[in-house]
Formats: C-alpha cells, sequence, structure tokens
C-alpha cells in the first residue's frame, strides 16, 4: 500500500506503507543511530512523535523481546528508506514490519530520508501527517492536518508513558535501596542499577515527595520521559522537595531538565533535538570526552542556571555547547542530559551509574 | 616537551598486504605536521608516491628501508620523536628494529603514537594472547607446537576443526583448517616441514564465524572512539584482505554491537596507543561468544577503507594524536564546525570487494584463505545492499564481468557449483548468485558457505529483479525499481530487449531516471558539510548541482592491480592539482579508497564511482557535459579506455584526441604511421588464424613474441621459439581475448629503452631516458630502470630523441606520451607508443625535476610548453643516478612461477639513487631486498643457453667469496671453471633420495644452506618444473631468486662496489640541475 508523509512546511515524500495501515499525525525527528531501532521505537520519550531513521537500512536483525526498552513501541510510526523483511539473527524472533503492525504502528518506506533529514535539519522539528492513500493523495489537505496538529507541549505524554502502580526490583541480597521516580523510564536504566545491587522501588511520575521520602531511599533516580519539561510544574515542585531532602539524586535526560527547572534555570526546545548514538559531551571537570547516546528535544539553558541555585554545569555537548550535566556544589544530586544506559548507544558511560551508587554509599 | 621535527616512515614498495593506503595516509599525515608546525622528515623508498612529492613533507629522503639508512637519515636530522605507525607493518618493524640496535636511544629520538611494548605485543602471538587473556578478552584456544606429539596433546583437550599455522613461512604454505584427525596429522606434519624453525602454531577454528573489524581511535587524555565497524561477508577463515566487506555491520543488534565496540575500547586503552588502531574480532553467529583475533596498532588498510567509508580522516587525526593533540582540539575537517571527538555515523551502504590478481596468473591458486592474496580493492557508497554490492562489481572492471556472470560448470554440474559456494575462492560471489538463480534456498546456500542469510537475502532480491526484467515489459516504474538495486544499463540492456546499454540510457533518461548525487559527510546529514565528496543513488533529491566556473573532470585508475599501480594514482592526483593551479576545478572520479586520489580534499569535487561508460557519464552530464571535459590520459588503461566512450555519448576530452589513441592501438595503422615516419619497429603482423601465425612467423624467422591485441601488463604475452609453441599458442591464447587478432613480433633481444615526453602538439619535452638493466623479453614494468641512460651511445640517444620528437608531433599527442624502444644490432626500433601518462612518470618526474603531470595537464588547458619555459629536445641530465627497482609478491600467491618474462609480475617499485651507478644500484636492491651480502652461497641452476655468460659472473662472484650450489649441469661448469670456493653437487628435486642421499635443492633451499638462489629459464612457456619449485621455495624462504642474468650482473657490479661510496641524502640535494634549461636537439 502507497504512503505520504506530509510535513506542515508543505513538502511530502511518497512511499509504500510497512507498519500498521493507519495514519499518523505527530512531530517528526530524525535519529542518527545505525543499530537499535526496536530500542528507539520502545523508548517512551518517543511518545507523540515518529522517527525517521537516517541509516537505511532498518530491520535487519529483526526484533526481540531481548531489545524491547518497555512494554510497547511509542513511537508515532517509523520513515525509513529500505524495510529489511528478510531479517537475519540468532536472537530474531520476527520482523520489524509485522511487528509494528502487531502494535499498531504505522510507517513509511522506501523514502529520500536523507533529504528528510536535511529539510529537519534545516526548518527545525515539523509536524507531519503518514496518511495512506490509492491514486493520489490530497496534498494542499495533509498539510492543512500537519499544521493543525497539537504542538508536543500541549499535549499529556508523560502520564501514559509512567506506570500506574509502584513495583519493586528486589536486589538478590542485602542492598541500597533505589527509588525511581518514572516518567516513562527505558528498562536498561533499571538493568543497570538492577545489574549494581540496588533495591529498586519504581514509582509513578505524580509520586510526591513524602511518597518517595516514606519508602526510606537511599537514592532517588529520576527517569527520561517525554515530552516538554516546563509543562510539568508539579513534577519539577517534588524534584526540589526532593533535592531540599538531603538524598542522593541521579536525573537522566527528562529527570536531568526537572533538575534544572527545580533549581531556577529555564529550558528550551532545541532547533531538532539531539537522537543518536554518537554525541561528544566533554565532562568540564576532568577535560574527558564522552561518547553519549542522546534522545531529548528540551534543554536546559545554561545562561539562566542562577549562580545561588547552588547547581554548576557539570558537562557540555562538543558540537552545540549545549548542557549535558548538571551537579551540585554541595548536595549529593547530579544529572546527565544524555543517556548513561546506552540502549541503543554506547555502553561507555555506565560509569555515571557507579558514580551515583558511591554517593549514595554502601550499606 | 614540544615536538619540532618528526621522522616518518613510509611503507615502501606496494606490495600485496600494503598498498596505497600508506601513501594516502602519510600524505594525510606530513600535511597534518605541517598544519601543527611540525617539520617532518620522511623516508620512503617508493617513488611512485604522493608522499614523497615536493611540498607534503618537508624533508623527503627516497632511499631504503634499513637500519643502518635511516639511523645515517636520524644522525642527520635529529629528529624529536619518530612516528612509525603510517608505514604499515614495514614502518613498525623498522621502528623496532631501530629501537632495538639502540638508535632511538642514541639520538634522543621518542617513539611516537605506539609505545615499542604494545608494538611488540601485538607482533607477537603469544605475548598477545598473554595480554589478552589478562584483560579478561577472550581468546581462541592455541598452542605453539614443536613436533607432532605437542600438537597431538592440544588435539586431545581440543575439538576439531584446528587451524594450523607453520611459523615464518611467508605465504601460509603448509598450512589450513583441520576437520578430522587424519587431517590433522598430515598438516601438523606438512606445516612442521615447511616451517624454518620447525614451528606451528595450532589454534581452534573459528571458521565460519562472522568476522568484524573495529576501527578505534584514543588521545593521549584517553578519550576514546570508535570510527567505523566493518563486517566480513566471507565469515572467519578468508583473510579480510581478501573478504567482500561492507561498512557499517548489518547483522548485528545494537546489543552485539555494542558489546564488541567496548571491547575495542578497552583494548586500545590497555594497550596505550595514541592514535588509530584495527581491532578484528570473531562472534559466534548464535551467541553472544566472541573471541579476539588480532590488533594492528597502526593505520591499516582498514582504517583507510574506514576513512574513505566515512568522511573522517583517521591518519590526519592520529598524526596530531600523536604530537599531542586531543580529539577535541581537531577540527572535524568535513563539517569544519564540530570536532574530531565524535564517531561518525553513515546513512548508506559501504561495499568493498578486493581485486584479485588471477586474470594475470591463471595458474595462481584462486583459493582464499588466512594468507592474503588481492593486490588492490574497490569500493562503493549506495544506499541499499545490493545497488551497493551491484556497483562495486562495475568498478572491478574485470571485463565487463557483472554478477550475472557463471562460470559455464556449474550450470552442467550442480557438484562443481557446491563446490564454489562451499571453498572461498575470487569468483565466490558469482557463485553464490549462480547458486540462488538456480533455485537453491538460502538455508542450502549458507549452510555451504556459512555466508550469512542476510546478505543471501539481498543478493536474492537481485535474482528476482533479474527475473522481472527477463519477464516484464520495461516501464518506469520498473526501470527506476532496477536502478534502485543497482542494475548497471548494461545489465538491464542484456536482461531486457533493449540488447544495448546505449538504448537504456536513452531510455531512461527519457523517462527522467537519472541518479542524483548525496554527500559523504561523517554525520547523516545532521550537521552542513564542507566536504565536497559525492556518490551517485536513485532517490528524489540531489546534492550536488553543477560546480560553476571552468572545471574538469580527471578520470582515476581504480583498483591497484598488476600493471596498473600507484602511479596512475600519482598522476591523476597531480593533475588535479595543476587544473586547481591553473584556476580551474578539479573532479575526481575514482573506485578506489585506498589512494591518494579518493582524499576528499585532493580536487574540488569527488565522485566516488565505477570507472565504467555508464558511471563516468553519469557524472560528467550531472556537471553538464559541455562544461566537464574529460581528463583521460592519467587513469592508465582505465582513463583511456573510457576516451572513446565518452566522446561517444557527447561528452569532450581535453588532451590527446581519441585518434591518437586508437592509431597508437591499432597494429596495422601504427605500422603505416611508423613506415612513413621513417622509423623501424620489429617485424611482425596481426593474425585471426593458425594458418596466419605460421606464415607471419616463417617471413620474421624464430623467436617471436606474441600477445592478444589490446592489454595492459603483458597480460598473455610470450615469447615462442618454433612452430609448434606458436601453434599451442594461438589455439589456446585465442580464447582468451575473444575475436580480437593476435599480434606477432619478431623477438629482439636487445637493450630495452623507455622514454616519456611531454608534447602540446608542436613541442615534444624529453624529460630523461631510461634504460633497462634486463634484456628486452622482460616486461618494462619488470625491469630494472635506471636514469640517464648511463651505457647509451651519444647516437643511440640521438635517435631515441629524434623518433620521439617525430612520433609525438605526428600523433598529435597533448599531453603525455610513453614509448619503449629496444637497442638491437646498431638499430633503434620502436617497440610500443602509449598516448598517455606511464608507470615510470612519477620516477622520471622525481629524478629530473621536470613536473611532467602538471606541465601535460596546462598543455590540455591550452599553455604551450613554451609558455611554461619548455622547448624542444631531452632535458638537461641531472648529475645523477636513479635505478628504480620493482618488488613482487610471489610468496602470496602460491602456484605462480616468478621468472621474469614479456607478461609484468610485479606490484612495486622502489628506487636507488645516487652521484654514481653502481652504489645507486646497491641502494635500488637493498630497497627491494634483493641484495645479497658481501660473501655467502649461492645455488644456481642455468639453462643451458645461458651458461657461456654466466662464466664471467661466477668467476667475479668467486672472487668476492662466494660459494656455489648447483644442479648438476650447472655444477659441472663451475667445476670446471676452477674457480676457489667449494662446490657441492645437489641432487635435482625431482630425483629425491637418489645418489648416496646428497642434499636435493628442495634441502638446500629449505635447510637455509644458501643466502639467494639464481636461475634461467630457456625461452619458451615450457615450465620446466624442476626450475618451477626451485624458484617458488626460495620465494617461500624469502630468499633473492634471480631469474634474469642482467639483474645478477648488476647485482654483482654492487657487491663488488662495496658499501664505500654511497650516502643518504635529501631528494632535492641530487637536483642540481634546472631541468627547464632543455637543450633543443633537433
Ligand atoms: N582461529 C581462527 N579460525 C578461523 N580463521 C581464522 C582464525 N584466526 C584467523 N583466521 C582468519 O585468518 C585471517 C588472517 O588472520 P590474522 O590473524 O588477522 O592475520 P593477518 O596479520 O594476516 O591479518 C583472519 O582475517 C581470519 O579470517
Ligand atoms: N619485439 C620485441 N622484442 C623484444 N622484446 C619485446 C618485443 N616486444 C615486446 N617486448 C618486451 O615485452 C615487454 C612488454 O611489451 P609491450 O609492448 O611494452 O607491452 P605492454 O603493453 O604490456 O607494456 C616489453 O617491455 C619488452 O621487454
Ligand atoms: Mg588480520
Ligand atoms: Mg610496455
Amino acid at each position: 500500500m502507497r504512503a505520504i508523509l506530509v510535513l506542515e512546511d508543505g513538502s511530502h515524500f511518497r512511499g509504500d506503507s510497512i507498519g500498521a495501515p493507519i495514519d499518523a499525525e505527530a512531530e517528526i525527528v530524525f535519529n542518527t543511530c545505525m543499530t537499535g531501532y526496536q530500542e528507539i521505537a520502545t523508548d517512551p520519550s518517543y511518545r507523540g512523535q515518529m522517527v525517521c531513521m537516517t541509516y537505511p537500512l532498518i530491520g535487519n536483525y529483526g526484533v526481540s523481546d531481548h531489545y524491547a526498552e518497555s512494554r510497547r513501541p511509542w513511537i508515532s510510526a517509523f520513515v525509513v528508506r529500505e524495510s529489511i523483511d528478510d531479517y537475519s539473527n540468532w536472537r530474531a524472533e520476527g520482523g520489524l514490519s509485522a511487528w509494528l503492525k502487531h502494535w499498531g504502528v504505522p510507517g513509511l518506506g522506501g523514502v529520500d530520508t536523507r533529504a528528510l533529514t536535511r529539510r529537519l535539519r534545516a526548518r527545525g522539528t515539523m509536524r507531519a501527517v503518514l496518511a495512506h492513500y490509492e491514486g493520489t493523495p490530497d496534498v494542499v489537505a495533509l498539510v492543512d492536518r500537519a499544521r493543525n496538529i497539537t504542538p508536543l507541549s500541549e499535549k499529556d505524554l508523560i502520564s501514559e508513558a509512567s506506570i500506574a502502580e509502584r513495583y519493586r526490583i528486589p536486589a538478590g541480597g542485602p542492598a541500597r535501596r533505589i527509588v525511581v521516580v518514572d516518567c516513562g523510564i527505558k528498562q536498561n536504566i533499571l538493568r543497570s542499577l538492577g545489574r549494581r545491587g540496588a533495591d529498586l522501588i519504581v514509582v509513578p511520575h505524580l509520586a510526591t515527595a513524602g511518597d518517595v521520602l516514606a519508602l526510606n531511599p537511599d537514592g532517588i533516580v529520576l527517569s527520561n520521559g517525554p515530552g516538554d519539561p516546563a509543562a510539568l510544574p508539579g513534577v519539577a515542585r517534588t524534584v526540589g522537595e526532593l533535592i531540599e531532602s538531603g538524598a542522593p539524586i541521579l536525573g537522566i535526560c527528562l529527570g536531568h531538565q526537572l533538575i534544572g527547572i527545580a533549581a531556577r534555570a529555564t529550558t528550551s526546545r532545541l532547533r531538532f533535538g539531539h537522537h543518536g548514538g554518537n554525541h561528544p559531551v566533554k565532562d568540564l571537570a576532568d577535560g574527558h570526552v564522552h561518547i553519549t547516546s542522546q534522545n531529548h528535544e528540551f534543554q536546559v539553558d545554561g545562561d539562566s542556571l542562577p549562580r545561588d541555585s547552588g547547581f554548576v554545569v557539570s558537562q557540555i555537548n562538543l558540537n552545540d555547547g549545549s548542557v549535558e550535566g548538571l551537579r551540585h556544589l554541595t548536595r549529593p544530586v547530579f544529572s546527565v542530559q544524555y543517556h548513561p544506559e546506552g540502549a541503543p548507544g554506547p555502553q561507555d558511560n555506565q560509569y555515571v551509574f557507579d558514580q551515583f551508587l558511591e554517593l549514595v554509599g554502601r550499606e | 616537551m614540544t615536538l619540532r621535527k618528526v621522522l616518518v616512515i613510509g611503507s615502501g614498495p606496494i606490495v600485496i598486504g600494503q598498498a596505497a593506503e600508506f601513501d594516502y595516509a602519510g600524505t594525510q599525515a606530513c600535511k597534518a605536521l605541517r598544519e601543527e608546525g611540525v617539520t617532518s622528515i620522511l623516508v620512503n623508498s617508493n617513488p611512485a608516491t604522493i608522499m614523497t612529492d615536493e611540498g607534503i613533507a618537508d624533508v623527503v629522503y627516497v632511499e631504503p628501508l634499513t637500519v643502518p639508512v635511516v639511523e645515517r637519515v636520524i644522525a642527520r636530522e635529529r629528529p624529536d620523536g619518530l612516528l612509525p605507525t603510517l608505514g604499515g607493518q614495514t614502518g613498525l618493524n623498522l621502528a623496532v628494529a631501530l629501537a632495538d640496535a639502540g638508535v632511538l636511544e642514541k639520538y634522543g629520538v621518542r617513539l611516537l603514537g605506539t609505545p615499542l611494548e604494545t608494538i611488540k605485543k601485538a607482533e607477537d602471538r603469544e605475548l598477545f594472547k598473554q595480554l589478552l587473556i589478562q584483560l579478561g578478552e577472550p581468546v581462541p584456544a592455541s598452542r605453539t607446537c614443536y613436533s607432532v606429539e605437542e600438537a597431538r596433546a592440544f588435539r586431545a583437550e581440543h575439538d576439531l576443526p584446528l587451524v594450523i599455522r607453520p611459523g615464518y613461512t611467508l605465504g601460509g604454505t603448509g598450512g589450513g583448517i583441520a576437520t578430522t584427525d587424519e587431517e590433522f596429522e598430515q598438516i601438523v606434519r606438512r606445516g612442521l616441514e615447511f616451517s624454518p624453525i620447525h614451528q606451528v602454531l595450532v589454534e581452534q577454528s573459528v571458521a565460519g564465524w562472522k568476522e568484524l573489524e573495529y576501527e578505534v581511535m584514543r588521545d593521549a587524555a584517553d578519550t576514546c572512539i570508535t570510527i567505523c565497524n566493518m563486517e566480513n561477508i566471507d565469515p572467519m577463515g578468508v583473510h579480510t584482505g581478501d573478504s567482500i566487506v561492507v561498512a557499517p555491520s548489518q547483522t548485528l543488534s545494537d546489543r552485539e554491537h555494542q558489546m564488541l565496540r567496548s571491547a575495542a575500547i578497552r583494548i586500545i586503552r590497555a594497550l596505550g596507543i595514541e592514535g588509530g588502531c584495527n581491532i578484528q574480532f570473531a562472534l559466534d553467529p548464535a551467541s553472544m561468544q566472541y573471541f579476539v583475533i588480532e590488533v594492528n596498532p597502526r593505520v591499516s588498510r582498514s582504517s583507510a577503507l574506514a576513512s574513505k567509508a566515512t568522511g573522517y580522516p583517521i591518519a590526519r587525526v592520529a598524526a596530531k594524536i600523536a604530537v599531542g593533540r586531543r580529539l577535541d582540539e581537531i577540527t572535524n575537517a568535513v563539517t569544519g564546525k564540530t570536532t574530531a571527538a565524535f564517531e561518525p555515523t553513515l546513512d548508506y551502504c559501504v561495499v568493498k570487494i578486493p581485486r584479485f590478481p588471477f586474470d594475470k596468473f591463471p595458474s595462481g591458486d584462486r583459493t582464499l584463505g588466512t594468507q592474503m592474496k588481492a593486490t588492490g580493492e574497490v569500493m562503493a557508497i549506495e544506499r541499499s545492499f545490493p545497488a551497493a554490492l551491484q556497483k562495486a562489481v562495475r568498478s572491478l572492471e574485470i571485463g565487463g564481468r557483472s554478477l550475472l556472470w557463471e562460470d559455464k560448470l556449474w550450470g552442467e554440474d550442480e557438484h562443481a557449483l557446491a563446490d564454489a559456494v562451499r571453498k572461498p575462492s575470487d569468483r565466490r560471489l558469482w557463485a553464490l548468485m549462480a547458486a540462488l538463480r538456480h533455485d537453491w534456498s538460502v538455508d542450502r546456500v549458507h549452510e555451504l558457505s556459512k555466508v550469512d542469510r542476510w546478505f543471501l537475502n539481498q543478493m536474492a532480491a537481485i535474482i528476482r529483479m533479474e527475473r522481472r526484467l527477463l519477464n516484464e515489459p520495461l516501464t518506469p516504474q520498473l526501470m527506476w525499481r532496477a536502478k534502485r538495486l543497482g542494475f548497471s544499463d548494461a545489465q538491464i540492456a542484456t536482461l531486457t530487449d533493449l540488447a544495448l546499454p546505449d538504448r537504456v540510457r536513452r531510455q531512461r533518461q527519457e523517462w527522467g531516471i537519472r541518479p542524483v548525487y548525496k554527500v559523504v559527510d561523517t554525520c547523516a546529514a545532521e550537521f552542513e558539510a564542507q566536504t565536497p565528496y559525492f556518490y551517485s543513488t536513485y532517490e528524489e533529491e540531489n546534492e550536488a548541482p553543477p560546480l560553476p566556473g571552468p572545471k574538469a573532470a580527471v578520470i582515476g585508475s581504480g583498483p591497484i592491480r598488476i600493471g596498473q599501480g600507484i602511479e596512475f594514482d600519482y598522476c591523476s592526483v597531480h593533475s588535479a592539482w595543476a587544473l586547481q593551479r591553473a584556476g580551474w576545478r578539479a573532479i575526481m572520479v575514482n573506485s578506489n579508497p585506498e589512494t591518494v586520489s579518493t582524499d576528499f580534499d585532493t580536487s574540488s569535487r569527488l565522485y566516488f564511482e565505477p570507472l565504467d561508460d555508464e558511471g563516468v557519464r553519469d557524472v560528467l552530464e550531472n556537471e553538464g557535459v559541455d562544461e566537464t571535459p574529460a581528463v583521460c590520459q592519467f587513469g592508465g588503461q582505465t582513463a583511456i579506455n573510457l576516451a572513446g566512450p565518452i566522446e561517444a555519448g557527447g561528452g569532450r576530452i581535453i588532451g590527446s584526441g581519441v585518434e591518437a589513441i586508437d592509431l597508437a592501438e591499432d597494429r596495422e595503422r601504427f605500422d603505416d604511421f611508423l613506415n612513413n615516419l621513417g622509423i623501424p619497429r620489429p617485424a611482425g603482423g596481426a593474425v585471426t588464424t593458425v594458418e596466419q601465425a605460421l606464415v607471419v612467423a616463417d617471413r620474421i624467422g624464430y623467436p617471436v613474441l606474441v600477445r592478444p591485441s589490446y592489454v595492459l601488463g603483458g597480460r598473455a604475452m610470450e615469447i615462442v621459439h618454433d612452430a609448434s609453441e606458436l601453434i599451442r599458442y594461438v589455439t589456446n591464447a585465442v580464447e582468451l581475448s575473444s575475436k580480437r587478432p593476435i599480434l606477432i613480433d619478431k623477438y629482439l633481444e636487445g637493450k630495452e629503452v623507455e622514454v616519456d615526453a611531454v608534447c602540446d602538439g608542436q613541442d615534444v619535452v624529453i624529460p630523461g631516458v631510461m634504460e633497462h638493466i634486463e634484456r628486452a623479453g622482460v616486461h618494462s614494468g619488470d625491469s630494472t630502470a635506471i636514469y640517464p641512460g648511463v651505457s647509451l651511445a651519444e647516437w643511440e640517444v640521438d635517435t631515441i630523441v629524434e623518433y620521439t620528437v617525430k612520433i609525438g608531433r605526428a600523433l598529435g599527442v597533448r599531453g603525455l606520451m610513453n614509448v619503449q624502444y629496444v637497442l638491437y644490432d646498431e638499430g633503434v626500433y620502436v617497440l610500443e607508443v602509449n598516448p598517455r601518462s606511464s608507470r615510470t612518470v612519477p620516477f622520471l618526474s622525481k629524478v629530473t625535476g621536470v613536473p611532467m603531470v602538471q606541465l601535460a595537464t596546462n598543455v590540455m588547458l591550452g599553455t604551450t610548453l613554451r609558455e611554461q619555459g619548455y622547448t624542444t629536445g631531452l632535458c638537461k641530465r641531472q648529475r645523477l643516478v636513479a635505478v628504480k627497482a620493482p618488488v613482487f609478491s610471489m610468496a602470496k600467491l602460491v602456484g605462480v612461477d616468478t621468472a621474469l618474462g614479456p607478461e609484468m609480475k610485479s606490484t612495486g617499485e622502489v628506487m636507488g639513487i645516487n652521484g654514481r651507478l653502481v652504489p645507486a644500484l646497491a641502494k635500488a636492491l637493498m630497497a627491494a631486498h634483493a641484495m645479497l651480502p658481501r660473501r655467502g652461497r649461492l645455488l644456481v641452476s642455468i639453462a643451458d643457453r645461458d651458461k657461456p655468460e654466466v662464466i664471467s659472473l661466477i668467476k667475479r662472484l668467486a672472487l668476492l667469496g662466494y660459494e656455489f650450489w648447483a644442479t648438476p649441469g650447472t655444477a659441472a661448469l663451475i667445476s670446471s671453471l676452477e674457480v676457489g670456493g667449494r662446490r657441492l653437487a645437489a641432487q635435482r628435486a625431482s630425483k629425491v633420495g637418489g645418489d648416496g642421499g646428497a642434499p636435493t635443492v628442495l634441502d638446500v633451499i629449505h635447510g637455509h644452506l644458501v643466502d639467494g638462489v639464481v636461475n634461467t629459464v630457456t625461452g619458451g612457456r615450457k615450465v620446466l618444473q624442476d626450475g618451477f619449485e626451485i624458484r617458488r621455495a626460495a620465494v617461500e624462504r624469502g630468499l633473492p631468486c634471480f631469474t634474469s642474468l642482467d639483474t645478477l650482473r648488476a647485482l654483482v657490479e654492487s657487491l663488488e662496489g662495496g658499501e664505500s661510496g654511497w650516502d643518504v641524502r635529501p631528494l632535492p640535494e641530487y637536483l642540481e640541475v634546472d631541468g627547464r634549461a632543455a637543450a633543443v636537439r633537433r
């Protein structure tokens, strides 16, 4: 079946439908990872977005439960150059397009994804409609539809991506208790903590500071998640209270942005976000450069961070100088904008979890 | 300590396993050092390199890469540091030898980039294994064994299959993979026997696993990044250099990729490398188990490929790191904004296919294994795997052979096909396709070949399209889909009823189906790129609008092969530079990832495309055919062959016209042409039947030289001594080149002389004359050439100059021309005229100081030679002697005879330069590893017809203190000479064990009882099996083997000259004369 992607600026790309035969309306971003399409699709932070993969061959090694970063795919649609159905990998349990269909996620194949990416780079992230058609599509009407899509910032994306009930992932033996605030968490964050022997209690994003502190945490992790951090003043307030409590805290991605807001910094939208596994981040303390995995639209504005907030910028992105990490000067609180758990992407930054657990201290 | 002066070691001559990639790396590195304000001192023995040119390194020595020579360079230049990681294995080995000899310490030279310990650990398999075990990295179990018993003990603890690799054999001869106990015993025994130190490494085999490579970089601040990963389509068991390789990996999940990437980073950290490093892994296709196979702590062929595949200049960055820069202080040359501290990401698929020399060596063993056999490679970039694969096949330039090609046998005999699918060879790709075409299931093909199903499924998609093209009417949609799968116009023509490629081209243009060009930008379009590096694909957006202003396209020379080597890349690069200097934009078209020409900052724009009709014409049309003339003179036969098609397609050639090219290649017309000029050439004619051949040969008299027309590198050329040999040749060889006639010439066994000239239609400038040491009959590419013609009489030089000027003018050459002459019986005969650049242009440019390619390019643009300050005639001689010696890669090519003949066999060249002939000769021989010790022992076996000639040489060698082993006939001769020294008669190899257990020839060679071998063959092709075995054995043992008495004479002369008298100087110091002062001679 033929389908078309129409952007709000009027540009459009035709291709073949590769997933569920339903239309999608959402923002579109591009991701530059060459592997890890399933991890990307199942990253809750992508809620409300279609993803254009810049690597042209997607689906090569199939899909497997092993690679799921959450219980289901969250992307609104996949846009690819070649959707590969003849996958090959010992772990594969099925093909990508069948999997997308199963989960009701549409997709578009055969697209000049490089042209699309260049467009997004030039114009910034845009809203788009993916529509199926027979004969000739009504592009004008579709452009109109794209322009009427509710912007990301006005959507409540986090509620669905988070959880309703708290749950526990017990450690094997005596362990430090880490409370994880789930704003739409990726499994590999939990795996990375669990592997280090932490006792994990995962709570919904609406949990109050009181709820969290009542669990007697030795440390708190604020997870990644979808959407605009500025649209979550309540959660930011909670984060502020948690910081005040003196508990060791690690913020990741959205968690990092919320810490920024709690520190009275502003946040803003990047032109076309950071989505990829190759972003260089410089640690300002030791000058080391780390290759990081990233997925975010919003950033903490470094200049807006009040001097008296107690926080400093600890890491920056080498490509555009944007803030990649915050650290409190006196309290055991720090955060990273990137994904130390990778998945997809480098495992080089697993050390972040070690640093956090060091702050938490030993049993 | 800050570095002011750094010594860079080049990789020396091109050999299999070490090709143009190191010129690319070295050139980048020297430029990078200059940017850093560091003075670079370069030593390299290879004159055909860009790195040894003016303006790249600060001080250049073209000298042998030996410890004494480099010590003298160090003593003179006093560098602070030595950068050993850019010259391949040669560079590393030499650096280790210099360190071990105490030279580095003595002069306070710091080793940069990779610590000495690391070099040693990576080289010694045993130390390497221990290091990895310490790191907790898995390695295949192995043991070094000195006896069958030891090997058995290892076998008892490990499952078959096991790999057996004999120690210190050059061709890996005697090794193999054992799958049964019988085989195991047999291979171990054979391996022990073949190893000069009676040692074999027995290792757990992981043949059939996935083979992956990672290119990693690290700086002194311990920042580590991976540039690229690459997956071999041929699984473990085939050397990565011989494998078809795809980048990035295709069948690895993110989890698998990150596991190996993390391991690679742990390893480079542990090794303490500051710079780049290549790590090879084997990965179980059915689990997360992996093994580390090898680490190359330097830039490599793979890093060149990775650089071209990603756009990330590894060598440049490695050089900067080595002198203390951090990755985040180096700008990303591609974006101009971001830094080198990031990981490239690709939005296309890259396929590399090796180029093998078996077209030239039909007797060579085509099976592929753990030793590399390819001479070069091609790379293709596309947006899908099938398209990249097909484009790479087009780039190979193997006689227009597309993926449709099948061996006749495969269709007839299923076993033959199964064999071809199972056994890795240069033809396996075609066998895989054939099997799928014959409806074998992907599973079956996978079971046999172990090639991952993913690749096979992608190939099956190509076959499905073949069927559609065969069966369906061609519509715009079908054409579009076919082009997106990489089908060439020629393939579509074969499969549809359009029949002719040109009709397909016209049809698709009518339908508006044209390729677009996309940028290689390291970042998948996330940032705007400054690089003008493009590849074609069939998609919507074209990122390459025509360049404005005056411009020309330089057609490159494609993959490195025997007969068309790095020299042509050298010329292409210089032409691009000359165009730019003249204010033109240079557009480079080439398919070879190893070279300087495909470095994106060599030209104004680089198109990485196949050098075929379609590829080149598409590029020209994209730039505008009328505005973009093509330069076809510099890319060897590849480029010159494209001149016709380009012109026929409405394009424009600048420089010598297609007419001149055709004339020089058409036997009869060329004969008439020379006749009219009154210039003699060996008698002969073109024939198409045996009868004609016999008539012609009878008329001119034997011996004759026969060959098919239109070949480069002397393929299938033979000296034939009588009618029966001629009949055999004609009946066998005609098939070789279809309908084209066979050329028969009188064989003139005289002195061969070669000249290169630049002409503008009026003036003809001859920078120098080169005479060959080996007489005609040894291909000019395999001859030792001397500049200037030291033994030529004045009248001979005059005649050569006169003829050359006449030919250049009459042919209307605009640009370069190469003429080969033979001096015979008081006559000067023309052997061949090539109206294009030749193999000797870099050498001659270097030793005469005449920038030939630049002159030629300017001529093409309309600037006369006079305007450039040159006039007709032979340029004034430099007061120096330079010797160009060939270098061979025979150790790697099992089954190939090493005897010199009219077919070219060498892969590279070196140069020896000095004020006088004998030391220059000595240096060239040293650089070519063909030098013998001052006194020693030789094994001599001489054909009867050469015996009278060898006598004086034997005497002179005996005087030097040489002793001889010889085969019976030669031994008798030596005895009769009553020269001093011991003379021992060895048995012929064929009579093993005869005659009271005297050692056989092979015993003598294998037992290292001699330092070198002299063996001549009687003319003709009838390979004397004994001689063949002697020569092969010498090669396996790394012994110099002389098959021409002329070469031996040169050797004797240089031995007699002793070590005194030669000096080591920067190249420019030898050049005293301003070449422009051309003495007009006629
Ligand atoms: N244990 C093994 N089992 C099977 N194949 C092997 C094994 N070790 C090496 N090989 C094959 O041999 C090739 C050459 O080996 P390598 O150690 O990389 O030597 P080189 O220095 O020539 O690159 C590899 O590319 C691989 O395909
Ligand atoms: N008539 C001849 N007599 C003697 N040697 C010849 C003759 N023709 C060719 N040769 C030898 O064969 C070599 C290759 O021949 P050439 O015509 O130059 O072919 P190529 O195109 O391969 O360079 C020459 O370098 C020369 O040594
Ligand atoms: Mg190797
Ligand atoms: Mg020749």
